[in-house]
């Protein structure tokens, strides 16, 4: 696990130094696209092949909803608490 | 958004072709995923140590706008904790790793799929999915209920990128470097919160 967070961590120290070579660093980010296309295949290869996650889909997108329904909801109520406390407040003294 | 269909369109397509079972043996082992996550670890990396414009947002804000994507990550995991309680055989910090995939959706099923199981993956893959859908249809109706950073926070890592043009036309162009900070910072800790997560159970 240590390993994905070292990984990103070298990273982002090289893109760092490298921030400059503009070349390099848009090189970089279309990689990034397409590694985020072979992994989403092969993650979508992995299911299509896997009966029981076949089976289960409905169920799995039941849950994926639910899951989205609260973290949206828990996000937007304390958002409403910091911005109705801190920034409003703000607001009204750069009005 | 032309962006994310696209990645949906691999995925569908992997789905169908495992599925329709019209694969040669050595592409169904799983074992490259490993590999390729690391690849694209270190290379998101380099995206953010490289990217100008998110160090300067990183520089010189005002104390309030840290508390931004505190709220985020606070109130998400109250919220996906709380649903918890409604939901059968699924483990808490299950749960708790897919809400913090806070929209950003390819890379935490992608390592959710690699640390825990490819069934979670697809649940966090449909949640965060999800999450950036709810966040630009509801944007406009957020604000109007639950002030200007309700859509920044509902957006969550998505805000400085997909979901930033509709946070910035309903919260208003001020907004818009809010959102884009609090993207970033989310971005940055999305990896860094999945694994921590899986790795307490």
């Amino acid at each position: 696990m240590l390993t994905v967070v070292l990984i990103m961590t070298a990273g982002m120290v090289a893109g760092y130094f490298l921030r400059q070579k503009r070349k390099l660093i848009s090189l970089s980010e279309r990689l990034t696209t397409w590694a985020i296309y072979l992994l989403l295949f092969l993650l979508g290869i992995a299911i299509g092949t896997n009966d029981e996650i076949i089976r289960n889909l409905h169920t799995l997108g039941v849950k994926a909803l639910a899951i989205t329904i609260g973290g949206v909801l828990g996000s937007i109520l304390l958002a409403w608490v910091t911005y109705h406390f801190l920034f409003k407040k703000d607001e009204e003294k750069q009005q | 958004m032309r962006g994310s269909l696209i990645i949906l369109a691999f995925f569908a397509a992997g789905v169908l072709l495992g599925y329709g079972g019209l694969l040669p043996q050595w592409l169904t082992g799983s074992d490259y995923s490993s590999y390729a996550l690391y690849l694209l670890m270190f290379l998101v990396g380099v995206g953010i140590g490289g990217d100008e414009k998110a160090l300067k947002a990183l520089r010189g804000f005002s104390f309030h706008i840290l508390l931004v994507p505190l709220t985020t990550i606070v109130g998400t995991l109250i919220g996906v904790a709380a649903v918890y309680l409604f939901l059968n055989q699924i483990t808490l910090t299950d749960v708790l790793a897919v809400g913090s995939g806070f929209g950003y959706y390819s890379l935490s099923s992608i390592i959710i799929t690699d640390l825990r199981s490819p069934e979670l993956g697809v649940v966090a893959l449909l949640a965060n999915v999800m999450r950036e859908i709810i966040t630009l249809l509801m944007a406009p109706l957020f604000v109007r209920f639950f002030g200007k950073l309700a859509p920044i926070s509902s957006g969550g890592a998505t805000s400085m990128d997909t979901t930033l043009p509709i946070i910035s036309a309903s919260s208003g162009k001020e907004y818009a470097i809010v959102s884009l900070f609090h993207g970033i910072v989310l971005t940055i800790l999305v990896p860094f919160l999945v694994t921590f997560i899986l790795s307490l159970g």
